[in-house]
């Protein structure tokens, strides 16, 4: 098995994926839907804002690994930030999976575990799926966003 | 082995093969690339591309415009492309051979002119549950357009059409049956004949998508019977941008035309116009020449080789392939009809196919993953996706072999 496989499915990973946290529905939020018409991923995430901050965050839906993983550890990263700044996580977050900028890891926690997807870039889209779909699950509930 | 054979008893030699298609000698990530994403597109031999170079060096102008000898050159070779397709199809004319994009825009034609022509409200239009996008989206609109109603054939679980649901399907209001020869994800080679034979004797036009089936399996449009045959070139080892509409002659005279421009024209003025003859007034616009060139340059491969010699061999390939990935641990196959071409889809445990190809491709070994343009059959298989290797006329035994060591690589990666 090549490095960046191994860099691409940690144990952490794995263990996102197949025990996704949060992974349930929040009935009195706000939510939105994101699919990448390419593979046919589909996630729901579901939101609970009060007074700015994020008081709960959780997903559901059907992907691959990376998606999935992605899903569970921003539902952990972001619970109890404000909106600005998960904003501004996503944008680091960005950063450090598609390799531009200085990639500033060290402000990303656990999501750096997710730092392998550089080397996969037909894959950045599965790790930032859940993250569009927060933003529109906060700029505009009920909407859909879609990779394409 | 005999140099020169006609009989495709004589089995097909892949190694030779192989060394006709420069692309397949590169490396992916360090490892021998083995090619099983044919379904989506096939490489080029190295006749189609040196057809295509000889074109841009030695010929290229525009056709059935010039009085120049360039231009004359070009169109004679782009006519005796058109010729060559007429043979490899077995048309009885080579007027009824349109070129077009692709399959695609070949679907959207006959939807659009005889579809329009022909369809009215309360009409109907039977496709199958197998259908790729391209054979289900432009049907769609043209039902939304005229208030005629799509009517889908259901698929058995080995992936076989329901002919008898089929055959319930059929009655006064239907006008046109379009059916994949082959499907794109589970394999299964379609009883056109049968199709045809239940559909015609009521006036009902069958459109058959052969993306799948031209470089795999033996096409005589006039023994199916079919009314249009639409195939994609770059499918079988021919440019990508080109494709064939068959057509019926006389469906084709009779069709309104589709796309205005040069070249499809009779006389302009600006109180009217007449439009040329077959197939000329369905190719508005300078054609791709250079593809068309190619894509005969492709069939006359192939043809060498033996389209019958290349079935039997993936035939062969085919069964290898279905037993070895049988034996991998939690894998399922889908799509296991009697009359298969050499198509294996797949799932993996519970693996998400992406997964499955990001790992294959570290190993070197490219297959398709997703709902291969089928969302509505993904739907009915009860899966968001599968995996899929799919078999070419150069593909061997240790290609699948490396599929199946590069799975076990998947399932070392997901424990």
């Amino acid at each position: 098995m090549s490095a960046e496989l191994q860099d691409l499915y940690q144990e952490v990973i794995l263990d996102h994926n197949r025990r996704p946290r949060n992974f349930r529905v929040i009935e009195d939020g706000s939510s939105a839907e994101g699919f990448n018409p390419l593979c046919g991923d589909r996630i729901t995430v579901y939101l609970k804002v009060e007074n700015g901050t994020i008081k709960d965050v959780s997903f559901q839906g059907a992907g691959c690994a990376i998606s999935k993983a992605s899903a569970s550890l921003m539902t952990e990263s972001v619970k109890g930030k404000t909106v600005e700044e998960a904003t501004a996580l996503f944008e680091r977050f960005q950063r450090m999976i598609t390799g531009s900028g200085d990639s500033p890891t060290e402000s990303l926690g656990k999501l750096t575990v997710l730092a392998g997807v550089r080397q996969f870039p037909v894959r950045v889209k599965c790790a930032t799926l859940a993250w569009h779909t927060l933003r529109s699950a906060v700029a505009a509930p009920g909407g859909v966003v879609s990779t394409e | 082995m005999a140099s020169v054979v006609s009989a495709h008893r004589v089995a097909l030699d892949a190694a030779a093969v192989r060394r006709d298609f420069p692309i397949l000698r590169q490396r992916i990530h360090g490892k021998p690339l083995v090619y099983l994403d044919n379904a989506a597109t096939t490489q080029k031999p190295q006749a189609v591309l040196d057809a295509v170079d000889h074109y841009y060096v030695e010929e290229n102008a525009n056709v059935h415009r010039g009085v120049h000898s360039l231009s004359g050159r070009a169109t004679d070779s782009y006519e005796a492309a058109r010729e060559t397709v007429r043979r490899f199809l077995n048309a009885a004319d080579a007027n009824e051979i349109v070129f077009v994009r692709g399959t695609t825009e070949a679907i959207n034609l006959v939807a659009q002119t005889y579809g329009r022509a022909h369809v009215r409200a309360d009409d109907e239009i039977v496709i199958t549950e197998m259908e790729h996008h391209s054979n289900i989206v432009p049907w769609q609109i043209l039902c939304e357009e005229k208030g005629a109603r799509l009517r889908v054939v259901p698929v058995t679980d080995a992936g076989e059409l329901r002919l008898d649901e089929y055959e319930r399907l059929l009655n006064e209001r239907t006008k046109i049956v379009a059916v994949s020869h082959v499907s794109n994800v589970l394999g299964t080679i379609n009883p056109i004949a049968e199709i045809v034979r239940l559909a015609q004797p009521r006036g009902i036009k069958v459109v058959v998508d052969g993306a799948q089936a031209v470089a795999h399996t033996p096409v005589d449009v006039q023994a199916l019977g079919c009314d249009f045959y639409a195939f994609s070139g770059h499918k079988i080892f021919g440019p990508t941008g080109v494709g064939v509409l068959y057509g019926r002659k006389a469906l084709l005279e009779s069709m309104p035309v589709y796309q205005g421009g040069g070249g499809m024209i009779g006389r302009v003025t600006f109180e009217r116009t007449t439009f040329a003859d077959l197939p000329y007034k369905f190719e508005a616009g300078t054609p791709h020449i250079a593809g068309a060139i190619g894509l005969a340059a492709a069939l006359d491969y192939l043809t060498a080789i033996g389209v019958e010699r290349v079935a039997s061999y993936e035939e062969t390939l085919l069964s290898y392939a279905t037993g070895a990935l049988s034996e991998v641990p939690g894998l399922r196959l889908t799509g296991t009809a009697p009359a298969k071409a050499s198509v294996l889809s797949f799932v993996l445990g519970d693996v998400h196919p992406h997964d499955v190809g990001t790992i294959l491709d570290r190993e070197g070994v490219a297959v398709r993953a997703g709902h291969h343009c089928c969302q509505p059959l993904m739907a009915r298989l009860g899966v968001p996706a599968t995996a899929r290797a799919s078999l070419a006329l150069y593909n061997t035994r240790e290609d699948v072999d490396a599929l199946v060591a590069a799975l076990r690589t998947v399932q070392e990666v997901f424990g």
